[in-house]
């Protein structure tokens, strides 16, 4: 017992000993820092003429580096189909909603709705764009998954995965599009690169929303055969 | 001018404080819903942060996903942690599985 805990006490003091060094190395890190980073700011505010949108992180995210954005709408899927793929979980007890949060989700989905559609809309000029839209989304499909409210059978199956599937796949659609008629891959043409930012946030949102709803009940929806 | 610059300086020290703290609560909680909840706060004071460093498209995203879904998604898993526990020591809440009594 008594060596248990010797051993115990001698590793965590190597655990300080460890952390302290790295913490060390990081504050060293931190102030070697030049003073005046050389970022690519004035880069993207030369370049925003061309990128379709008025707001630089919306431009970064979409068309400067659309590539980043691409992969981790494909890391979402992919944790979804890992989520899925467990398969197996119990489904939360089923408790019947107060009056409270029955009404409360009336009232606030249609508004979470709306916030969502303004904060895709303004994120072309201003803070906003899809993940916050799509997160936004998000939470009204937990408010009703907590109100007791399930996919009916008519969405549960192919729709579901179409929405589930459609801001990865038009983005590759539209990337591929683009490659094919003689760009490179997700270079928008300046003329076409607002609508098509617009369309590909569009689609992003809608994936977004149903996939953080998704995760969120944890199981995939059954689709019970008609009786 | 001076007396604003000041505010802000203590304002900052503030919240970066507040931060450390929470963050540092989080992680050595041991009743996990109290984790949980920490953890939503930790993410609304980051958001403030992030407001504070001028970048209000990561203090939006940060607010709704790290923040709100994040939350959710940890606390939906705690549920699902609870039912799974249940059934297999009905009765004996001692020692580390001992998580809350709500």
């Amino acid at each position: 017992m008594t060596d248990n805990q010797q051993t115990g006490k001698a590793f965590r003091l190597l655990l300080v000993l460890l952390l302290s060094a790295i913490a060390g190395w990081l504050a060293y890190a931190v102030l070697a820092l030049s003073s005046s980073p050389a970022g690519l700011g004035e880069q993207v505010v030369t370049h925003l003429d061309t990128s379709g949108v008025g707001n630089p992180v919306t431009a970064v995210l979409l068309n400067f580096r659309g590539y980043d954005t691409l992969l981790e709408m494909a890391v979402l899927l992919v944790a979804l189909l890992g989520v899925w793929s467990l398969g197996g979980i119990a489904d939360y007890r089923e408790s019947p909603p107060g009056p409270v949060l029955d009404t409360l989700s009336r009232l606030l989905v249609p508004v979470l709705i709306l916030v969502a559609a303004y904060l895709l809309w303004v994120g072309a000029d201003a803070p906003g764009g899809a993940f916050q839209a799509g997160s936004v989304l998000g939470a009204a499909g937990v408010l009703l998954l907590l109100s007791g409210w399930r996919l009916g059978n008519r969405f549960a199956g192919l729709l579901l995965r179409a929405v589930l599937v459609l801001g990865l796949g038009l983005f590759v659609i539209a990337g591929t599009g683009l490659f094919l008629i003689g760009g490179a891959f997700l270079e928008y043409p300046p003329s076409l690169a607002g609508g098509l930012i617009l369309l590909i946030e569009a689609a992003a949102t809608m994936t977004i929303g149903a996939t953080l709803a998704a995760l969120f009940l944890g199981n995939r929806p059954r689709v019970e055969p008609d009786k | 001018m001076e007396a604003l610059t000041l505010l802000y300086w203590a304002f900052d020290s503030l919240l970066g404080l507040c931060l450390l703290w929470l963050a540092w609560r989080a992680l050595a909680s041991p009743d996990l819903f109290k984790a949980i909840v920490l953890f939503f706060s930790f993410g609304l004071l980051m958001a403030l942060a992030w407001v504070r460093l001028n970048a209000p498209d990561v203090a939006l995203a940060e607010a709704a996903i790290g923040a709100g879904l994040t939350g959710a998604l940890l606390l939906a898993a705690l549920a699902r942690l609870e039912s799974i526990e249940e059934p297999i020591s009905p009765g004996s809440n001692g020692g580390e599985t001992d998580i809350h009594d709500r």
